[in-house]
C-alpha cells in the first residue's frame, strides 16, 4: 500500500518534468497523453487507496523521510492516508485526469502545449501534498506550490493586452495571475503566524500531536490561531474579502478554471478547516463566524452572478457561493457534509466549467450571454452536459448538488440558526435562477449568434466522451451519502454529525421547501429567457440602468473600493517614496559617495605629470607632512 | 670641543644639501649624486649616535647603507646608460613620457 501512496503522490510530479523537458519546443501530442496518462495512474492509486480504506478501516501513516530536524524542531516528510486526505485524492486526481485530456483538445492551438501540461502537473502534484501532508509544514509548502502553479497558468496567455470588450472589460492575464498571488500572499500571512502560534504552543507540527494538545491550551491562544489559519483559507477559497481575485482569474485558460478556479484548489480553504477540525470543534465563536461568513458569500456571490453576462464570471461567483455553503457546513460543525458537498460539487462545476469551455471554444472566445442563444441545435453534447451540471448545481433530486447542499441547508436548520437557513434556501433559489438563466441564453431562446457572423461547432468527440465520467458523477454522487457517511464516521468522533430527530422528522418538508425555491427559481428563468417568437429575451435597458443592477453589475463597487483605496494610494505613496526617498536620499547618497571619488581622482590626475622630479617633489613634501604629524603627535602625548 | 649635536648638525645640513639637489636637479645622474650625498648625511649620524651611546649597532648600520648604496648606484647606472642610449638625454623633463 506504501508504494501506492508514492505513486499517487509523484505520478503527477513525474508528469510534470517530462512536460517541461519540452517545455520550449513545439507542440508535441505525446506531452499531453503522457501527463494524462501519469495522472490516470496517480488516480488508480488514489482510488485503490481510498477503496482499501472502506474495506479495510486502516488509516495509513508513513514518514518518507526526516526532512527538517534542528534543534527541538522535529518535522519528517510524512503523509497520512486517512478518509479526509483519501477522498480529497480520490476527487483532485480524478478532476485532474479529465482536465488533462481535455486540455488536449482544448489547447491543441496553443504554441505553449508542452508547458501548460508541465504546469498542469506540477499543480496536481502540489495539490496532492497539502492534501496528503500529515503536518501543517507540509500543508503550507503544498498551499504555496498550488498557489504559485496558479499564478503561471492563470497568466499562461502572459503576452495577452487588456482588451475591452463591450460592457465588460477585460483585464489582462498577467494582471490577474498578480491579483490572485498578492491576495493569497496576503492572506498566507495569516496562515504562517497560525502555524506559528500552533507550534509556538503545542512544540510540534504534526496534525496528532497539535491536536491531541489542543485541550491545554487557553481559549485566547486557540481562538487566534483558529482565526489566523482561517485568514489563510478565506484568501485560497476567495472568501470575502479576498475574493475578487476569483473571478478576475477567469482570464487563464479554461482548463485551468475548471481544475483550479472550481474543483480543487479553491477548496483547500474547506480542506484546512476540516482537517483541522479538532481546533474549530473548540472554538466555537470562531466556528459560528465561519457559518456566518460562508451563509454571507453563498449569498453575496448569487447576487452578482444574477446580472452577470459573462459565461466563466458566473461560473467563478456559483464557484464563490458554493464554497460559501461548504463553510457555512464547517462552521456550523457538519465537517463531513462539507466535504462530501467539497467533492460533489467538484464534479459538477468541473463539468460546468468545462462545458463553459467548449462554448468559448465554438464562439471563438466570445463569452457574452447575450451574443449566443439556441446553441443546443450545434452542440449538442455540450448542452447536455451543461444541463445536467446546472441541475446538479441548482440542486434538483436525484442529482449531486441537491443530497449535499440539501444536507447543508437541514444543518442550518438544526442548528437553529434560522437566519442563516433563510439565506441558504434564498441563495439555493438564486443558484438555480442564474445557473439556468445561463443555460437558457446560451442554448435556448433565440439565435442572435448568427447575425454577429458567429459559426459554432461542436467539440472534439474524445473530449465529450472524456468529460462523460463527470457527468455521471454528477448524477450519481449523491446517491452514495449514506455508505459516505459510513465511511468517513470511522476516523474519529470529531466528524460526526447527526441531525437531531426534530430535525430528521422534518427532513421531507425541507427538503421539499428547497426544491419548491431551486423549482421557482429555473421556472423564472424560463419564462424570461428560454422562450422564441414575440416573448424572446429582450435586454430591458430602464432596468438595467436602475440602481440595483447597477451595484450587482459592478459587484457591489468592492474591486472599485479597492482600486480607489487601496490600490491609488499605495500607489501613491509608492511613487512617493521612490522620488522623495529612494531617488533624494537613499540613491542621492550612493551616487555622491561614486561621484565624489571620481572627482576626486580627477582632479589630482594632473599630479601625474609623467616627470620624476615632480614626484620626488611630493614625496618630499609628502615626508615632510607625516614628519610634522609624528612631531606634534610626540609633543600631545 | 666637538660633541654629538655638531655631528648631527652637519648630518643635517648635508642631507638637507642632498634634499635639494634631489628636489631642484633635472638630471638624473646628478639625482644620484644627490642622493648619495643624502645617503652619507644619514651615515654621519648613524656614525656619531652610535658613538655616543657606546652601540656598535649604528655603525654597522652605516655599513649597510654604504653596501646598499654602492649596489644601488650599480643598478642604477646600468639603467641610466640605457636610458641614455635610447633617449640621447637624462634630462627629465625630456623623460616624462608617462603623463596621466
Amino acid at each position: 500500500m506504501e508504494n501506492l501512496v508514492y505513486v499517487a503522490l509523484f505520478a503527477p510530479f513525474v508528469g510534470s518534468l517530462f512536460a517541461s523537458i519540452f517545455g520550449m519546443s513545439e507542440r508535441k501530442m505525446f506531452v499531453g497523453y503522457v501527463a494524462s496518462a501519469l495522472l490516470a495512474t496517480a488516480f488508480v492509486a488514489s482510488a485503490t487507496l481510498a477503496f482499501n480504506l472502506y474495506t479495510t478501516g486502516n488509516v495509513i501513516h508513513l514518514t518518507m523521510m526526516d526532512w527538517i530536524s534542528a534543534g527541538d524542531i522535529n518535522v519528517p516528510f510524512g503523509f497520512v492516508i486517512d478518509q479526509i486526505s483519501v477522498t480529497m485524492m480520490t476527487v483532485v486526481t480524478l478532476v485532474s485526469t479529465i482536465v488533462h485530456i481535455y486540455a488536449i483538445g482544448y489547447m491543441d492551438h496553443d504554441k505553449s502545449f508542452n508547458r501548460f501540461f508541465s504546469y498542469l502537473s506540477a499543480f496536481v502534484f502540489s495539490m496532492m501534498v497539502l492534501v496528503m501532508s500529515d503536518n501543517f509544514l507540509g500543508l503550507f509548502i503544498g498551499w504555496e506550490g498550488v498557489g504559485v502553479c496558479s499564478w503561471l497558468l492563470v497568466g499562461f496567455w502572459y503576452h495577452k493586452p487588456d482588451q475591452t470588450r463591450e460592457e465588460n472589460p477585460s483585464i489582462s492575464p498577467s494582471w490577474a495571475a498578480n491579483e490572485a498571488f498578492i491576495m493569497n500572499r496576503i492572506a498566507d500571512l495569516g496562515m504562517l503566524i497560525g502555524i506559528f502560534i500552533l507550534y509556538w504552543n503545542t512544540g510540534s507540527l504534526q496534525y496528532d500531536e497539535v491536536f491531541a494538545q489542543l485541550p491545554y491550551l487557553s481559549d485566547t491562544i486557540l481562538t487566534t490561531a483558529a482565526i489566523a489559519l482561517f485568514i489563510g483559507a478565506m484568501g485560497k477559497s476567495a472568501q470575502f474579502p479576498l475574493h475578487t481575485w476569483l473571478t478576475d482569474a477567469m482570464e487563464g485558460p479554461t482548463p485551468v478554471s475548471a481544475l483550479i478556479h472550481a474543483a480543487t484548489m479553491v477548496t483547500a480553504g474547506v480542506f484546512l478547516v476540516i482537517r483541522a477540525n479538532p481546533l474549530y470543534a473548540v472554538t466555537p465563536e470562531v466556528s459560528f463566524f465561519i457559518a456566518c461568513l460562508g451563509t454571507f458569500v453563498a449569498f453575496y456571490a448569487a447576487s452578482m452572478a444574477l446580472v452577470e453576462r459573462d459565461l466563466k464570471r458566473i461560473i467563478a461567483y456559483s464557484t464563490l457561493s458554493q464554497l460559501g455553503y461548504m463553510f457555512a457546513a464547517a462552521g456550523l460543525g457538519a465537517y463531513w457534509i462539507a466535504l462530501f458537498h467539497l467533492a460533489a460539487h467538484a464534479f459538477f462545476k468541473a463539468l460546468l466549467f468545462l462545458g463553459g469551455g467548449n462554448v468559448m471554444h465554438a464562439m471563438h472566445d466570445e463569452l457574452d450571454l447575450f451574443k449566443m442563444g439556441e446553441l443546443r441545435k450545434k452542440m449538442k453534447g455540450t448542452w447536455i452536459y451543461m444541463t445536467i451540471a446546472s441541475i446538479a448545481l441548482a440542486g434538483l433530486p436525484p442529482l449531486a448538488g441537491f443530497w449535499s447542499k440539501d444536507a447543508i441547508i437541514e444543518t442550518a436548520f438544526n442548528e437553529s440558526t434560522y437566519v442563516l437557513w433563510f439565506m441558504l434556501v434564498l441563495t439555493a433559489g438564486m443558484t438555480a435562477f442564474y445557473s439556468f438563466r445561463q443555460v437558457f441564453l446560451t442554448f435556448h431562446g433565440e439565435d442572435r449568434h448568427t447575425a454577429l457572423g458567429f459559426h459554432p461547432h461542436e467539440m472534439y468527440t474524445f473530449v465529450l466522451v472524456a468529460m462523460s465520467p463527470l457527468a455521471v458523477l454528477a448524477i450519481i454522487t449523491g446517491w452514495f451519502m449514506d455508505s459516505y457517511k459510513g465511511f468517513i464516521y470511522k476516523l474519529s468522533e470529531n466528524v460526526h454529525y447527526d441531525m437531531s430527530a426534530h430535525t430528521h422528522h422534518l427532513a421531507t418538508y425541507l427538503g421539499l421547501i428547497v426544491i419548491f425555491v431551486a423549482v421557482s427559481g429555473i421556472a423564472l428563468a424560463y419564462y424570461k429567457y428560454a422562450r422564441t417568437g414575440e416573448h424572446a429575451f429582450k435586454r430591458d435597458l430602464e432596468k438595467e440602468d436602475g440602481f440595483v443592477y447597477k451595484l450587482l453589475k459592478n459587484q457591489y463597487y468592492v474591486p472599485k473600493f479597492y482600486e480607489e483605496f487601496i490600490t491609488k494610494p499605495y500607489r501613491i505613496i509608492s511613487e512617493v517614496l521612490w522620488t522623495r526617498v529612494d531617488l533624494k536620499i537613499v540613491d542621492a547618497t550612493v551616487d555622491g559617495i561614486a561621484k565624489f571619488f571620481y572627482h576626486t581622482g580627477d582632479k589630482t590626475r594632473a599630479m601625474q605629470t609623467g616627470n620624476l622630479s615632480n614626484y620626488l617633489n611630493w614625496m618630499a613634501f609628502g615626508a615632510v607632512i607625516l614628519l610634522l604629524i609624528a612631531a606634534i603627535s610626540a609633543m600631545i602625548g | 670641543m666637538i660633541g654629538l649635536s655638531h655631528y648631527l648638525i652637519v648630518s643635517a645640513i648635508i642631507f638637507s644639501i642632498g634634499l635639494v639637489g634631489v628636489l631642484r636637479r633635472r638630471n638624473l645622474l646628478m639625482l644620484f649624486f644627490a642622493t648619495e650625498v643624502m645617503l652619507n648625511g644619514v651615515n654621519i649620524a648613524f656614525a656619531a649616535i652610535s658613538h655616543y651611546y657606546n652601540d656598535l649597532t649604528g655603525q654597522m648600520f652605516a655599513f649597510f647603507i654604504i653596501a646598499i648604496a654602492a649596489s644601488e648606484v650599480a643598478v642604477g647606472l646600468g639603467i641610466l646608460i640605457v636610458l641614455y642610449k635610447k633617449y640621447g638625454s637624462l634630462d627629465l623633463d625630456d623623460l616624462a613620457n608617462m603623463r596621466g
